[in-house]
């Protein structure tokens, strides 16, 4: 089922909170929403599932439109919204019941999806109690369940992990990963390695426009632009001449060196060329001994702060 | 019709868990109780079978307690953030608003109903109009309406629930004496548009026994008109310039 998002825009009053976007999202795609506070993320999500109306463009769910067939769209959707509100004064199996009934599940089938998600969130041993009594985790798992409840075709989850454990956070990324598999997941969230663990997709949204759209390879090579190597060679004794050699090598634009290990290297390559080859040939040739040879990468935390802060 | 129900459902179970209801129905029974039984203008000092005492306790007792009911409807929805997942799930702003009005419409039936042995034991001490009786309660349920949607409105302008509370009992005493206050010092069309709008007025002739299509108007014309108020500013969120 897939999410296409066209020309939108959403005003408070002269602010623009998002403006212009368009993107695609396909089926079984799990597509990241990366941006600071206030970069429009939380607002997208909400036009998405018919909460809020954009000033201009639309949003077509299957060829439904947002703003003609909301009903329609609002089946097919999941949500848990950021601050995952709760009626705090009812019990889960309760609550459970009563947003299956509203989501229109059938009556025979609710009982038996109840189950299921209670499994699938781990909400076994919490399940009579009210949501308010809860841990911070497990609202979070309660919300999931929610979300899931209906068995929709997409999910749309606001900082999905926010609030949970370690060992939590990694099961609900196993959960979103398998379910992404037939479903549709649009995430939001400020965890840079949630998204490359999770994500097929990363959307960096600044200031309400999107700066990057890609898989994280694709943003890493875009950001980099050249190669960098961490090398380790031969002795120290030799490093004034492994240096002269390096220099000359074709591919090789810059050298630098580690001032405290003495016989190791950082080597930048020239645009769209690398040298891994040429150092090798080169260690050959003077008989050195090459121990390391590391590619280094640019983090997702150095893409994202250069893509948000330009502004 | 569904959803509109589960969300009834939701709102009554809510009341009955957090001692609202009982509170009510007990301050309710209590305050009608003593009135109609033992003190002021109550049934022996009247010295007919009449239940005319009870209808005008009951006509104030529900002015504030409907408030109460609803000032947390939508207020604290929105203070929590829940109206968003509601409004996210395959519903229109309408069948949320129907079902928060259905469950206040029961609990004040239920506490209407309480009362009905009220009736029967001034049947068994002398001759009573039924007509007027039914009629009476018949009007108690229209001004309930009346207020409930009142106070819904009041409820979906704010996030605040004392606000709401309040907002809801200064818009209905404008309808339950400021009108009728002011009809008195206006001749004319404007007069008779004050007293028209004033709703003892309406209250009065139902629970005497007349029941009049003027009158039905007028109580389904404000709660229509509350309720569409309440909508309109629930799907504010939507309106874009």
């Amino acid at each position: 089922m897939s999410i296409t998002i066209s020309n939108l825009t959403k005003k408070f009053g002269t602010q623009r909170a998002i403006d212009n976007i368009s993107f695609n999202v396909e089926t079984g795609e799990i597509l990241g929403f990366l941006g600071p506070n206030g970069a429009g993320k939380t607002t997208t999500m909400k036009i998405i599932t018919c909460y809020l109306a954009p000033n201009e463009g639309d949003v077509k769910v299957n060829n439904f439109s947002i703003l003609e067939n909301p009903e329609e769209i609002k089946k097919m959707i999941g949500y848990l919204p950021e601050s995952n509100p709760l009626y705090n004064d009812m019990p889960v199996l309760e609550y459970l019941e009563f947003v299956a009934e509203l989501q229109n599940v059938p009556k025979n089938k609710i009982a038996g999806r109840i189950g299921e998600m209670v499994h699938v969130c781990g909400l076994n041993v919490e399940k009579h109690k009210k949501i308010g009594e809860l841990s911070k985790g497990y609202k979070q798992r309660v919300g999931l369940a929610q979300a899931m409840i209906h068995d929709p075709e997409i999910l749309i989850l606001d900082e999905p992990t926010s609030g949970l454990d370690p060992n939590q956070i990694v099961e609900i990324r196993k959960l979103i990963r398998h379910l992404g598999k037939q479903k549709t997941v649009i995430l939001s969230t400020h965890i840079l390695p949630e998204v490359e663990a999770t994500c097929d997709r990363i959307l960096i949204i600044n200031n309400g426009k999107i700066v990057a759209d890609g898989t994280a390879d694709m943003l890493r090579k875009r950001a980099q632009g050249q190669e960098v190597l961490r090398v380790q060679i031969g002795e120290p004794e030799v490093r004034d001449s492994v240096i002269t050699n390096l220099k000359n090598l074709d591919s090789v634009a810059l050298v630098d060196f580690d001032p405290e290990i003495k016989n190791t290297f950082i080597i930048n390559s020239k645009d769209s060329r690398s040298s891994r080859k040429d150092i090798f040939y080169m260690c050959v040739n003077n008989n050195w001994v090459l121990t390391e040879m590391t590619p280094i990468e640019t983090k997702l935390e150095d893409i994202f702060r250069e893509l948000t802060t330009v502004n | 019709m569904k959803p509109i129900w589960s969300i009834a459902k939701r709102e009554l179970k809510s009341f009955f868990d957090s001692l609202v209801a009982y509170i009510l129905l007990v301050v309710f029974l209590g305050v009608s109780g003593f009135f109609t039984w033992l003190f002021g203008s109550d049934v022996f000092l009247v010295g007919q079978a009449t239940m005319q005492p009870f209808f005008s306790i009951a006509y104030f007792t529900l002015f504030f307690f409907i408030p109460a009911l609803t000032m947390r409807m939508l207020a604290e929805e929105k203070r929590s953030g829940t109206i968003e997942l509601l409004l996210t799930k395959p519903i229109t702003d309408w069948s949320v608003l129907l079902g928060k009005f259905l469950a206040a419409l029961i609990l004040i039936c239920i506490a209407l109903l309480l009362t009905l042995p009220y009736y029967i034991t001034i049947w068994s001490i002398g001759p009573i109009d039924h007509g007027a009786v039914w009629c009476g309660y018949f009007g108690l349920i229209l001004m309930s309406m009346t207020f409930i949607a009142i106070g819904l409105f009041a409820s979906s302008i704010t996030s605040n629930q004392i606000v709401a509370f309040l907002l809801a009992l200064c818009i209905g005493i404008f309808f339950l004496i400021i009108f009728d206050v002011l009809s008195n010092n206006f001749t004319g069309f404007i007069g008779e548009l004050l007293s028209y709008l004033s709703l003892s007025t309406h209250f009065d002739s139902i629970s005497r026994g007349v029941i009049d299509s003027r009158d039905l108007l007028y109580f389904i014309t404000i709660t229509l008109f509350g309720l569409i108020l309440a909508e309109t500013s629930l799907s504010k969120r939507n309106i874009v310039e």
